[in-house]
């Protein structure tokens, strides 16, 4: 019996361990998934912890409920892979997996430790990260004592997933204040390495412009080197400082180490993949899905979930040692919350930039670029989407690779 | 897209000044749009110039982190090379598009 293995089983493990188990005969494939975490998280959800609208429960369930009859789940820590080999050994070492094809989809963490000062005596006291629970927890807690002064939303470096997620949090920040009462007492800053909201032309106009209204500073061409946590401010490497009173921080994003230790990744332990095939660059039978990736498109679930088709296609051409024909156009998109009761909604891919329109189809329902109540309602429903159906290798009634119906280039 | 001239040289410069056709680009060009961003190269300036523009053909990504790595300056010493906005200045004068984030 041929063996496929996953290596993580978040969002794009375990949709690809269901959509291949629906594909592959049971008789001739078995599938192997292995994460070294018991419980699954919505990410997406971790936005609206620190603001009281989400807790931890509404945003962790056990893998184990997604992962399909089939597909042997194994718990342990992943410590290297050897590609020349084909297998992977996990527990420590002291177990060793064999595959045919192997997929990685080991994510992308937060890594605070590569900025000095990042975790220094005020982390999770004043400085907090919010992607992971902890940190979303523990800024929901300060919140509630935080009665005005500076809140500086800082993004570290690129890539991190979910870019737009800092804008997203400080649109909540100021519908979170205003609806206290204190709105006037709070300075809100966002302090980007970019050189404005966004990366885009059309979606920065838009952006910028909601950030305007909302009265929210953005600091842009800011590359943090320190942070001083005596002065509390935040320092880039030509001494520009901020201060801050509460520094809600996007750090470092980096691959799993487990990647470094097979030798596998670039500087930030993400695997060199083919932009359309999905294949593990000089790797023929390694696959790689989701932000464990270096594609050069956002790191989000909707690129997983697209980029799922297409890694898919072209695992059955290599297991029949035929060439491989998908290719993945790098199609994403992300709704943004923009306050408690609007957002807007992006979708683009490799070539083209965020363009408005509507979205998915001529009657909407959702406007691209506009700031709409059934955006914000569209974020939401999401999760159930999430649940019920994307994590489940479901198709969800929309396109895989982007489309450019139903979107029009502003003169 | 416009024309502009750089040490007698047309090249094809998008709204923001930078090459759309990084071929068109040499080292008197280079100096060129130095001056104009009040910078005089040194061999340092071209050393660095040089690995962006590699890093560019490569295709990998151009980032402070990839500066630190490069093994030609830390980051403080890009930053004294070319003040203010480093990235985007060095590639301007290197005669590649400014570091597009893929976010």
């Amino acid at each position: 019996m041929k063996n496929i293995l996953i290596l993580g089983a978040g969002t794009a493990g375990t949709l690809i361990a269901n959509k291949l188990r629906k594909r592959l005969s049971k008789r001739e494939w078995s599938i192997t998934i292995v994460d070294e975490n018991k419980e699954h998280y919505y990410q997406p959800g971790f936005l609206f912890i620190p603001f009281g609208i989400y807790n931890q429960n509404d945003v962790i369930k056990p893998k184990a409920k997604f992962i399909p009859k089939g597909v042997d789940f194994i718990y342990s820590q992943i410590d290297k892979i050897l590609p020349q080999e084909n297998k992977v050994l996990i527990a420590e070492g002291k177990r060793e997996l064999k595959y045919d094809f192997l997929i990685i989809a080991t994510g992308t963490r937060i890594a605070p430790e590569e900025t000095p000062g990042l975790l220094g005596e005020l982390w999770h006291k004043d400085i907090f990260d919010f992607y992971t629970v902890e940190g979303a927890v523990a800024l929901a807690e300060r919140l509630k004592s935080f009665n005005g002064g500076k809140l500086v939303v800082n993004i570290t470096e690129l890539p991190f997933k979910c870019p737009v997620a800092p804008l997203e949090f400080i649109f909540l920040a100021d519908t979170y204040f205003k609806k206290r009462g204190i709105r006037d007492q709070v300075e809100l800053t966002l302090v980007t390495p970019l050189p404005g909201a966004f990366t885009k032309p059309i979606a920065t106009k838009m952006l910028s412009g909601l950030m305007e209204e909302k009265n929210i500073k953005i600091i842009p061409d800011f590359n943090i080197a320190e942070v001083d946590n005596q002065a509390k401010k935040i320092l880039d490497y030509e001494e520009k400082a901020v201060e801050f009173d509460i520094l809600v921080t996007i750090p470092t994003n980096k691959g799993a180490d487990m990647i470094e230790r097979s030798s596998m990744g670039d500087d930030l332990n993400f695997v060199p993949t083919d932009k359309h095939t999905l294949q593990a660059v000089g790797h023929k039978n390694i696959f790689v899905l989701g932000d464990a990736a270096n594609l050069p498109t956002s790191k989000a679930g909707s690129v997983a979930h697209f980029a799922a088709d297409f890694l898919e296609e072209n695992l059955m051409s290599a297991i029949k040692g035929e060439p491989l024909k998908a290719k993945f156009d790098g199609h994403a998109n992300c709704y943004i919350v923009t306050s408690y009761s609007k957002g807007t909604l992006i979708d683009f891919n490799y070539e083209t930039e965020p363009l408005p329109g509507r979205y998915p189809y001529w009657i909407g329902p959702f406007g691209l670029l506009k700031d709409t109540r059934l955006n914000y309602f569209g974020k939401l429903f999401f999760k159930w989407m999430y649940w019920n159906l994307l994590l489940r290798g479901h198709h969800l009634p929309v396109t895989s690779h982007m489309s450019m119906c139903c979107k029009e280039r502003p003169e | 897209m416009a024309q502009k001239e750089f040490a007698g040289h047309m090249v094809d410069v998008n709204e923001e000044g930078y090459f759309t056709n990084p071929q068109q680009w040499n080292k008197e060009i280079a100096a060129a749009i130095a001056k104009e961003e009040g910078l005089e190269l040194s061999d340092k300036h071209y050393a660095i110039i040089e690995f962006l523009r590699n890093r560019f053909i490569s295709g990998e990504a151009l980032s402070i982190r990839s500066i630190n790595k490069s093994g030609i300056v830390d980051v403080k010493e890009f930053y004294a090379l070319f003040p203010g906005a480093p990235l985007k200045k060095s590639t301007k004068i290197a005669g590649i598009p400014k570091p597009s984030s893929c976010i």
